[in-house]
């Protein structure tokens, strides 16, 4: 059986930052395996800017981000994959893929990197109800038939859902001329990004109408409308508030899944809040020596924290390829999410073995305002920052550092949200 | 007078499939018409899947008969067809002690009707072989010989066989009036072209097999006096169907005996692994309404619960509903038309229909070769090479198959492992795909978690080119139903 020290799955964002960083740490024996015709992954659909304030401190688009990155794969000659699905991993690391010209071949791995990113929810998931005509999308969908292919969906077009794309895809069909009549969302707040309402949404004037869903897919053929209802704060449709809205298109945005069918087939522990791998803070997913980063991990909002964190995953792998699986596992501490925290990744550290610094990202479940987040080790408050304001749009994260472990004996790291304290709202 | 054809069949279901290929087997001009783009788009493609063992239609029915002969026919012919079907076993579970003469009363009608192996199991016994069966599981009918069936694969392998004997298939061809003739009919046919034009064009036909599903009705009563009209009523039902990962909770199908909430719903695996919930039973009167409602999903999710308490939902990768057309005397309708000879009827074909198409095409076309008094064909070819699942081969085989044609190393739909290869061949077989669900019905591109949203794209650049038609042109079904629209 082949051998590579490091395989990285995935040559989106996630793979390209992580094989590079494995790169960087001195492992050269790398092979990444991508599914679609070019590395970048879906930065390639993603035409609109605003890419790479943080890690370039430059507006880049997503074919630009890429681009940057895949350079650097290219100059260090990092081997890859197109056209190459992974069909298989397990706990021992091998690694099945299939391709055109070498049919179906397994390879083993000293370490691997999951990188395989996420899909969208489609209309079924969400049990829209109605007839299932032609004309209705993920926005995802739509923006590779526009972008990629050069193909206009619909003219008149409804989204359900203020998930980033959405948005982004709201603006995307304002400016080649489709009206954008409304964009409705279930929840009472939007999944996407404050900067994208502003500049996809109210700078064209399309209306967002908050705790509103879909009640019925009209058209047999085609979509020829769509009706929405206003939900109760059971999310149930109100009788009575239904509004019919004459379109040929739906775009669904409704949320996305980190896609870890290969992670079940390794046996690896998935957790049922980010649907993704659990992981320490190494980024190591409960199978050593594999590694998890990007949207397979938890769904991100910037490309810049995906590359970030793909980084670190990177380099861990290469200190895991360099000095064998001799990381210790049972003195690892969870780290609680509560108090409006949803969850936190990583979900375990061990101050031991720990980096000097752990990046702890997470997500709130709800709209707060005037809050405090506050890190406990066990009952101890170590760290505490008002927050004016968080949602559940928006990733969160708390930086916490090796050397505020010193002495210390910790059970139990708490991240939770709580009242501000009088005089401070 | 000039005739076209000898015998048409209108409707391309999985009942006018059958028909069609019986009747492939004897010396005449067969032409089946369909008002759809493809084989296998009514009631056919949006059903339980399931091959009923014959326990539930009343002794001296039609249902009971052709349900029996047909269950048997789909074992045989998924060997010589080469579809997919599982004899997974069904179970009818009851949830209280005083339902065991239901029971029995099922056992014993399921003896008459020459079922085998029927057997009563205690809620223990029932759990011992079904873990997920719900602790208020009193007792359960087990029936070895009930199965699951790809419905779109038993259709497609009856129809293409037909097709490679012979039988000439005409789809967006939609009947919309029939004259006697002096010895025979004719055709008022309206066809529709990519562009939606329609054409009209008359056929002239000897005979006439009406396999229309829930549109029978209105082709019968078009030749038929007042005497003899029939009613259908649409009767809607609806699914949700789950994940892969879900498929295991049930090995067999689980029925539940009728309560005062009703009929029950069933759970079963489906012949490709997911997992089926379903169907409910709404009258309607629009014909081509298989839209969903929140309240029939919500219900039949509900009552799923009683007999499976733990369907993980939120695995659910598509909701969808069929029409079944059911007759107001509860039985099919498998008959020469008494005031219009020559005239033949498959009507009201409602559930177990797909489980009895076969044996409705042995007895429709024996009444129809009998009239036609015309001889075998000396060359039939019975056998029919189904298509290849290239992730289901084993590794070798699997290298093998890419080797000779690498296309089926191009993974189009990640979900359900699609190759290019695979997509060619749904095109390019007999009665080959045009649209996007003809090719997800053939070869599960885009049936799987993500329900196409990857790639769509890809798959429609395929057709595009393998048709030779712009990406303006391809679409979901039939012609209006075009994917781009700008």
């Amino acid at each position: 059986m082949e051998y590579h020290e490091l395989i990285v799955i995935g040559g989106g964002p996630a793979g390209l930052a992580a094989a590079e960083s494995a790169y960087e740490q001195g492992v050269r024996d790398i092979l990444l395996l991508e599914r679609d015709v070019r590395l970048g992954g879906i930065l390639n659909q993603c035409i609109h800017n605003g890419f790479g304030l943080h890690t370039f401190h430059e507006e880049l688009t997503g074919p630009e981000y890429a681009a940057r990155f895949e350079k650097k794969i290219l100059d260090h000659t990092i081997s890859y994959k197109l056209n190459c699905i992974v069909a298989d991993i397990n706990a021992q690391r091998e690694v099945t893929y299939i391709n055109e010209e070498e049919g179906t071949v397994t390879v083993k791995a000293g370490a691997v990197i999951l990188a395989m990113g996420c899909r969208e929810r489609p209309r079924g998931a969400l049990n829209l109800p109605g007839y299932r005509p032609a004309g209705i999308f993920t926005a995802g969908t739509a923006q590779r038939l526009m972008n990629i292919e050069g193909y206009m969906v619909g003219k008149e077009v409804v989204i359900l859902g203020s998930g980033d794309i959405g948005l982004i895809m709201a603006r995307r069909m304002t400016l080649e001329g489709a009206n954008v009549k409304v964009v409705a969302e279930l929840m009472p707040y939007s999944g996407g990004l404050k900067r994208n309402i502003v500049q996809c949404l109210n700078d064209y004037d399309i209306p967002l109408k908050l705790s509103h869903t879909v009640v019925k897919i009209h058209g047999k053929d085609r979509v020829t409308g769509i009706t929405l209802a206003e939900v109760g704060p059971d999310r149930r449709p109100v009788p009575g508030s239904e509004e019919y809205y004459s379109c040929d298109t739906l775009l669904l945005s409704c949320g996305l899944i980190p896609e870890n069918e290969l992670s079940k087939s390794a046996g690896i522990t998935l957790s049922r809040i980010t649907n993704g791998p659990e992981v320490s803070d190494n980024l190591e997913t409960s199978v050593p020596g594999i590694f998890a980063c990007g949207n397979v991990l938890h769904v991100h909002d910037l490309v810049d924290f995906v590359s970030e964190e793909a980084a670190r995953a990177g380099a861990n792998a290469a200190d895991f390829i360099r000095r064998g699986n001799t990381r210790s596992r049972d003195k690892a501490i969870a780290i609680k999410a509560s108090g409006g925290v949803r969850y936190t990744v990583p979900q375990t550290l061990d101050p031991a073995q720990m980096a000097d610094e752990v990046v702890v990202r997470f997500r709130v479940s709800d709209v707060y305002q005037n809050k405090r987040l506050n890190v406990y080790y066990d009952n101890e408050l170590v760290h505490s920052a008002k927050k004016r304001i968080v949602a559940p749009g928006e990733m969160e994260q708390v930086v916490l550092k090796k050397e505020s472990f010193r002495d210390k004996h910790v059970s139990e790291i708490r991240i939770q949200l709580e009242e501000a304290g009088k005089g401070e709202a | 007078m000039e005739y076209d054809v000898d015998v048409t069949i209108i409707g391309a279901g999985v009942t006018g499939a059958a028909i069609a290929r019986e009747l492939s087997k004897y010396e005449l001009r067969v032409m089946v018409l369909e008002k759809e783009e493809d084989v296998c788009s009514g009631t056919s493609k949006a059903n339980s899947a399931i091959v009923h063992a014959g326990y539930d239609a009343m002794p001296g029915t039609w249902k009971a008969k052709m349900n029996v002969l047909g269950a048997k026919r789909i074992r045989e012919l998924s060997k010589t067809l080469d579809f997919p079907y599982l004899q997974n076993g069904s179970m009818v579970v009851s949830f209280s002690p005083e339902d065991h003469e239901k029971l029995e009363a099922l056992l014993e009608r399921g003896r008459e009707n020459g079922v085998e192996g029927l057997e009563i199991l205690s809620g223990e016994q029932a759990r011992a072989l079904e873990p997920a069966l719900g602790s208020n599981v009193a007792e359960a009918l087990l029936v070895p010989t009930g199965g699951i069936v790809c419905p779109f694969q038993l259709t497609l392998a009856l129809a293409e066989n037909a097709a490679e004997n012979g039988v000439v298939f005409r789809f967006l061809t939609k009947v919309t009036k029939i004259d006697k003739d002096v010895e025979g009919f004719l055709l008022h046919t309206e066809v529709t072209d990519s562009n939606g034009t329609i054409t009209k064009r008359n056929i002239k036909t000897h005979y006439v097999v009406n396999a229309a599903g829930v549109y029978a009705d209105q082709l019968h009563n078009d030749v038929s006096g007042e005497a003899h009209k029939i009613t259908l009523v649409p009767r809607r039902g609806e699914y949700v169907l789950m994940d892969k990962e879900a498929g295991t909770l049930v090995k067999h199908t689980i029925f539940q005996l009728p309560t005062e909430l009703g009929k029950g719903v069933l759970v079963t695996p489906t012949v490709h692994g997911n997992l089926l919930v379903g169907p409910n039973a709404v009258d309607l009167s629009d014909k081509t309404d298989t839209g969903t409602t929140p309240e029939g999903i919500d219900d039949i999710k509900k009552r799923a619960l009683l007999s499976v308490p733990e369907i993980p939902y939120a695995l659910t990768i598509t909701s969808f509903s069929g029409l079944r057309a059911h007759e107001l005397q509860d039985d099919f309708i498998l008959s020469e038309c008494p005031d219009a000879p020559g005239f033949f009827d498959a009507a009201g074909i409602e559930s177990p229909g797909l489980s009895s198409a076969p044996a409705i095409g042995e007895y429709i076309t024996s009444l129809l070769v009998k009239k036609a008094d015309c001889p075998k064909k000396k060359e039939f070819k019975a056998e029919r090479k189904g298509f290849i699942e290239v992730s289901k081969l084993p590794m070798e085989k699997r290298n093998e198959l890419i080797k000779k044609n690498p296309k089926y190393g191009v993974i189009v739909c990640r979900c359900e492992n699609v190759s290019e290869g695979e997509i060619l061949d749904a095109i390019h077989r007999p009665l080959g795909a045009v649209s996007l669900d003809g090719i997800k019905r053939r070869v599960r591109q885009g049936m799987g978690r993500c329900q196409a949203g990857f790639c769509t794209p890809r798959t429609m650049e395929i057709l595009s080119k393998e048709l030779h038609i712009p990406m303006e042109a391809v679409t979901k079904n039939r012609p209006g139903s075009e994917i781009i629209k700008g």
